[in-house]
């Protein structure tokens, strides 16, 4: 352990990442000079919203889960699909969708 | 369960604002010229933490897929530059080396909880194996399918250290009669009464030497976005059974029937995974084993050649769940083919570097098809397959250049 103390004291004084204070570092270190060692870091979150004066139902229901940024990046699909997909999400995934929010969701992405 | 990380917290994380204020670029034309696969609503990123500049496909959960030209540098794809997919938010953001545990359980004889010092000190295994996400090209599946819009890089090559699957299970004892395992990440669900992803493999994969629980990926621990500390292998097979931050293996004594094996991840149980847009009725089937495909790196679609001069072209291929037998070129809608040189062989499960030089083209369209044929005679088909997911693409791939 001492040892890769002193070479991630070396290799963490090269380095400007804040998030990784070498006081708060541990390693585990096996055969071989393998060495694990414990990683921070801070995940993006994303701000954008579902742009439009029509995007209110989706902006308060879908954004739970996931960012807006994949469905934004879909092809067009017909009213059905979106619909069959809005669904899914609801039935499978377990999105806390109010059902009277539905049928605006499912506009919003066929119009799209 | 004293796994020793933490989950984000809201209110604490820098934010992904507009694609301007990340320094985004278009991929089309201008600074990035002939290397641009990508198409004019590209938004690149370097926002994530160990992460380089990426193309962004969602922030959250983060689907980062790794730009073409990454796969002309190397055999092997940087950590920094490799894929990035998760299905849940819930994604520890803090995993301690210390106190974090995998855990074996189900029908065994002996349950065990393994510490990483435990793992490191079991004999390893190691290889250069492709992952690559089923549904990796799915933006150019006609008609367009719902899902993450791939292009190719929802794919990156690795060479991986760890202990082998086996290993574990031979010392928690697998009792008679298991006929599966079932893998889980520290990753969760967001919303109450969602599927926790876990997949599972036939007993039999499971213990067959090769499948693998990883610990270093090019000689480094992983990226947390690519499953640190611990990731399940599962050489020649797609990404969804590559089980991310591995925690939990539940030896099986029926087989699993939750969502992500039983409902998700399922193809037609039909050549090449394809059917008819519309068609119903059809068998399915987990997705299992990959198939061929290869590509071309240097020349990417609307570059310009010299018309009448000898064309180098070099690329990669990988042969699915078998070595690479052949690479072949043709500049005639596959009239004729010319095989290609081999570069060094990296392993059965390895992209494989190829390169040719081809005859100097004749002023105007140029249209290069390139197919691999694995070392098992499976050779890329010349039709594309469709499915409503967007699965197992591997169709022969063309370029379109202009020689002028």
């Amino acid at each position: 352990m001492t040892r890769a103390w002193i070479l991630l004291a070396i290799a963490a004084a090269g380095l400007a990442t804040p998030a990784l204070a070498v006081s708060d570092v541990t390693t585990v270190t096996g055969a071989g000079g393998v060495t694990l060692r414990s990683v921070t870091v801070d995940l993006p979150e994303s701000d954008r919203e579902f742009p439009g004066a029509d995007a209110a139902a989706i902006n308060n229901n879908c954004l739970t889960c996931h960012s807006a940024g994949m469905v934004l990046r879909q092809p067009p699909f017909p009213r059905e699909k979106w619909a069959e997909i809005v669904n899914k999400m609801i039935q499978t995934y377990k999105a806390p969708i109010d059902a009277a929010d539905v049928p605006a969701i499912v506009d919003y992405l066929a119009k799209r | 369960m004293g796994h020793g990380y933490r989950f984000p917290m809201i209110g604490r994380r820098g934010f992904i604002a507009g694609a301007a204020a990340l320094g985004a670029l278009p991929a089309s034309g201008g600074a990035l010229g002939a290397l641009a696969h990508e198409t004019d609503d590209t938004v690149f990123t370097s926002a994530f933490p160990q992460k380089g500049r990426m193309i962004l496909q969602r922030t959250r959960p983060p689907l980062l897929e790794t730009p073409f030209e990454v796969f002309d540098q190397g055999v092997f794809t940087p950590n920094d530059r490799f894929f990035v997919r998760w299905h849940w938010a819930g994604i520890p953001e803090q995993v301690d080396v210390a106190s974090f545990t995998l855990t074996v359980h189900g029908h065994v004889d002996r349950p065990l909880t393994l510490g990483l010092a435990e793992l490191l000190a079991m004999p390893r295994i190691e290889y250069a194996a492709v992952n690559q996400c089923s549904g990796n090209s799915r933006s150019l599946f006609t008609p367009r399918v719902a899902g993450a819009q791939w292009r190719h890089g929802a794919m990156g090559n690795a060479r991986w250290v760890g202990v082998p699957l086996k290993a574990v299970l031979d010392r928690a004892g697998v009792k008679a009669g298991a006929v599966a395992i079932r893998a889980r990440g520290l990753d969760e669900p967001v919303v109450p009464d969602a599927p926790a992803f876990a997949k599972s493999l036939a007993i039999d994969h499971a213990r067959d030497g090769e499948v693998m629980i990883a610990f270093q990926m090019n000689g480094e621990q992983l990226p947390l976005l690519n499953g640190f500390p611990l990731r399940l292998v599962v050489p020649g097979w797609y990404s969804t059974y590559w089980v991310k931050m591995l925690c939990d293996i539940e030896v099986l004594a029926s087989t699993d029937d939750q969502y992500w094996t039983k409902v998700a991840y399922r193809i037609p149980d039909t050549p090449h995974a394809s059917v008819t847009p519309g068609e119903t009725g059809y068998a399915q089937v987990p997705i299992n084993r990959m198939v061929p495909r290869s590509f071309i790196t240097n020349l990417v679609d609307g570059a310009r050649v010299a018309a009448g001069k000898p064309l180098a072209l070099r690329g990669l291929a990988f042969g699915g769940d078998q070595g690479v037998a052949a690479v072949e070129v043709s500049a005639d809608g596959g009239a004729t083919w010319r095989r290609a040189n081999l570069d060094r062989d990296q392993g059965r499960y390895s992209f494989r570097q190829w390169h040719l030089t081809a005859a100097g083209p004749a002023t105007g369209p140029v249209r290069l098809m390139v197919r691999c044929t694995n070392t098992a005679g499976e050779a890329q088909p010349l039709e594309a397959n469709w499915n409503p997911n967007g699965f197992m693409r591997n169709v022969v791939e063309t370029t379109t250049l202009t020689a002028a």
